[in-house]
């Protein structure tokens, strides 16, 4: 690892400033994926601001949402009662990222604000209509994620909370790489009513993504059985040495019909 | 550079590093609790695991600063050569290790699954050890000593 200052303010507006006291500053949330990547020395910050002092991991029934702390660790959002309450799917969810190790430092914050198109929040604030509430402003999930890596937060701004929310009824399963424990692919299921939402995740070239014919196809018929006509088509999906698109693509219709119960 | 003081073991250890030291690096090169092992460097195979403030960690994928204010727990502080801990004895009496290289990881992570779940099916002990990797045993003895260590820790 290079050789980096560590930071560690204790409100959202100290670690503003102490970012902007950097030349090239990177907030640290859990560290999963970013010390790793310091240690390959992808990554040469001038700084690191550990936010895990700025009291931003409570997780609160609001009515009509669950609001979630940026740094609520995984472990935390899967043993919330609050969570399990509400939205189990959520809890699962946590519960399957990585491994025990991972989940008791891994944030919900760092994971979304990374979006790597493998990780399994992205797909959950997508498919639950969720709100993304920086220091500044608060940002819909469908304008969040704006491509691999990429989402529409600025360079200094940090997530202070997600607002996810609640479902008539929800479920998120993937085919995990048995390796990693990332999703080759992931789908999460929401019913709001009427109005179903499909998010897509591990498949897409342009990391998660809603899949509209799916979510007409359920909207009218909620059953694993109305989805056998849909065709998944591979364009834009990702191909590796784990899998092709090809198999990805029959895995999304898989993964979605093992979501529908 | 700067100082970071840590609790390991309830002793304080106060050494002048690099901001970007690991823990583990903290652990092993200043504080000489070499019990802790280095394995894939890549936070997967787990031999690196240590409690900090009861919960486990893999001390490679954490900056020793980031530990400031905690207590850590290595395995030279859970129990003596005379006195194992009740885990340690446990994977002595199932055969819970060949090499041995991984089994401080595997000790600590056990101690913190038991510790929530005092009454861990086989399955949730093979899904607690998921973080963990080891190239010898095939996990067989593993479980069974992790089994038998919850049931000595008062399961």
């Amino acid at each position: 690892m290079y050789s980096t200052k560590y930071m560690k303010p204790n409100s959202t507006s100290e670690a503003l400033d102490a970012i902007n006291s950097l030349g090239e500053g990177k907030f640290l949330a859990g560290g999963m994926t970013l010390i790793p990547t310091l240690k390959q020395r992808l990554a040469n910050p001038d700084g690191l601001v550990d936010i895990s002092g700025c009291d931003l991991d409570s997780i609160a029934d609001e009515g009509e949402t669950i609001k979630i702390g940026a740094m609520s660790r995984h472990v935390s959002v899967a043993e919330s009662a609050v969570v399990k309450k509400a939205i189990p799917a959520l809890a699962k969810l946590a519960e399957g990222i990585g491994d025990r190790q991972v989940r008791n430092r891994g944030t919900l914050g760092g994971s979304v604000a990374n979006n790597d198109p493998s990780a399994c929040y992205p797909s959950a604030v997508l498919a639950l209509k969720a709100n993304v509430h920086t220091n500044s402003r608060s940002i819909a999930a469908d304008d969040f994620f704006t491509g691999m890596f990429e989402t529409a937060l600025e360079e200094d701004e940090i997530i202070e909370s997600i607002s996810f929310l609640k479902p008539t009824k929800a479920n998120y399963v993937k085919f995990p790489n048995p390796a990693s424990r990332y999703a080759m692919v992931g789908v999460f299921v929401a019913q709001f009513g009427d109005e179903v939402r499909v998010a897509v995740t591990g498949a897409g070239e342009g990391g998660v993504f809603r899949h509209q014919e799916m979510e007409s196809v359920l909207s009218s018929n909620f059953s694993a059985d109305s989805l056998s006509s849909v065709n998944i088509v591979s364009d834009g999906l990702i191909s590796d040495l784990h899998a092709s698109a090809e198999y990805r693509a029959n895995l999304i219709k898989e993964m979605t019909k093992r979501a529908v119960v | 550079m700067g100082e970071i003081s840590l609790n390991i073991n309830g002793k304080v250890e106060k050494h002048d590093v690099g901001d970007n030291t690991l823990l583990v690096d903290f652990i092993r090169e200043n504080a000489g609790l070499t019990g802790t092992h280095v394995g894939c460097d890549t936070s997967q195979c787990g031999a690196c695991v240590v409690h900090i403030d009861g919960v486990s960690v893999k001390a490679c994928t954490m900056l020793a600063a980031q530990a400031q204010g905690s207590e850590i727990t290595t395995i030279e502080g859970i129990g003596t050569s005379d006195a194992l801990h009740p885990m340690q004895e446990a994977f002595k009496e199932n055969h819970g290790l060949q090499c041995g290289f991984c089994t401080p990881g595997m000790v600590m992570s056990a101690i913190e699954l038991v510790s929530k779940n005092k009454n861990a099916s086989e399955k949730d002990i093979r899904d607690g050890l998921e973080g963990n990797i080891c190239r010898c045993t095939g996990y067989h003895n593993i479980v069974k000593s992790v089994k038998a260590g919850a049931e000595k820790m008062g399961g």
